[in-house]
């Protein structure tokens, strides 16, 4: 590879890091429940990424990075748990979201609901709570979660559809239990 | 008669919005990641250049630029990232500017490190 080309690459490489750290530091905090592991996870993920970049965009026929670079967190998160053979057991850390844009008087008021989504969020399958972080925190459309997940598109949108009506009686059936 | 599912659905949706907020990543980890890959790349790349003028041609030379490329790969670079974090998080309360040179030279030993065993 000559200088020109690899000084391009490594330009959209930090185009591509600026835009989207984001994002998989939100997915991987959401996915893994802490800020410690999610900072390895992303440390991870942008390496991988690094390594593997030239192909991607390649590949990738002019088409987002995004669901590419978030793929390879969700493969790095499937084997964070295989390798530790450990699962999400607690609540996200109680410090929460660093940055949250909600003010102060309704964060109080909605704290206990949104707390329950959480939790509830936490109960779903991989597959359904990975699809809602994406299209939540990420606000990634069907057609990139369908990328990032290796799935349709009809089957993601499924997937979404069928995630939020099992949170929805997750977060109802804590509500009554309350 | 009316059909409260939609609304719901969408109040709901608006509820998971509010729960699932960005994250933003701590300003140490963007500091540590940018460092870490332009060290990282820079370090390959010189090594290249100053092996491939004057030693490619010799086959014993070779392991030497092998590993130089191994350092840009996920498991080098992995591997000097826990180190210098194990570093990092030994010197953290010795403040943010120390803390950043500190990051950029270890990173550089220990992939230098990882040259050498080669």
């Amino acid at each position: 590879m000559d200088d020109e080309r690899k000084a391009e690459l490594d330009r959209d490489f930090s185009e591509l890091y600026r835009a989207h750290l984001r994002d998989v530091y939100s997915y991987a905090y959401y996915r893994i429940g802490n800020h410690h592991d999610a900072e390895d996870l992303t440390e991870q993920t942008f390496l991988q990424a690094y390594r593997h970049f030239e192909r991607a965009q390649r590949e990738s026929d002019g088409r987002p990075l995004r669901p590419w670079l978030i793929r390879i967190a969700h493969n790095l998160a499937a084997n964070y748990y295989r390798d530790r053979a450990r699962k999400p057991t607690a609540a996200l850390d109680d410090a929460g979201p660093i940055s949250a844009p909600h003010d102060t008087e309704k964060l109080v008021e909605g704290r206990d609901e949104l707390q329950r989504i959480l939790a509830g969020v936490d109960q779903l399958p991989d597959d359904r709570r990975e699809a809602l972080i994406m299209r939540f925190a990420l606000g990634m459309d069907n057609r990139e979660i369908a990328r990032a997940l290796g799935r349709s598109d009809g089957a993601t949108k499924v997937l979404i559809h069928r995630a939020i009506r099992q949170l929805e009686e997750i977060v109802k059936t804590q509500e009554a239990a309350a | 008669m009316t059909d409260p599912m939609p609304g719901d659905a969408i109040d709901f949706e608006q509820l998971l919005r509010r729960a699932l907020v960005p994250v933003e990543p701590p300003e140490e980890l963007s500091h540590r990641l940018e460092t870490a890959l332009v060290e990282l790349t820079e370090l390959a790349a010189d090594e290249l250049e100053s092996w491939e003028l004057s030693a490619m041609r010799d086959p014993r030379n070779w392991a030497r630029p092998v590993a130089a490329v191994a350092v840009g790969t996920a498991a080098g670079a992995a591997l000097v990232l826990l180190r210098v974090r194990q570093r990092a998080q030994r010197n953290k309360s010795h403040g943010v500017r120390g803390f950043a040179a500190r990051t950029a030279r270890d990173v550089t030993d220990e992939a230098r490190k990882l040259l050498r065993r080669d």
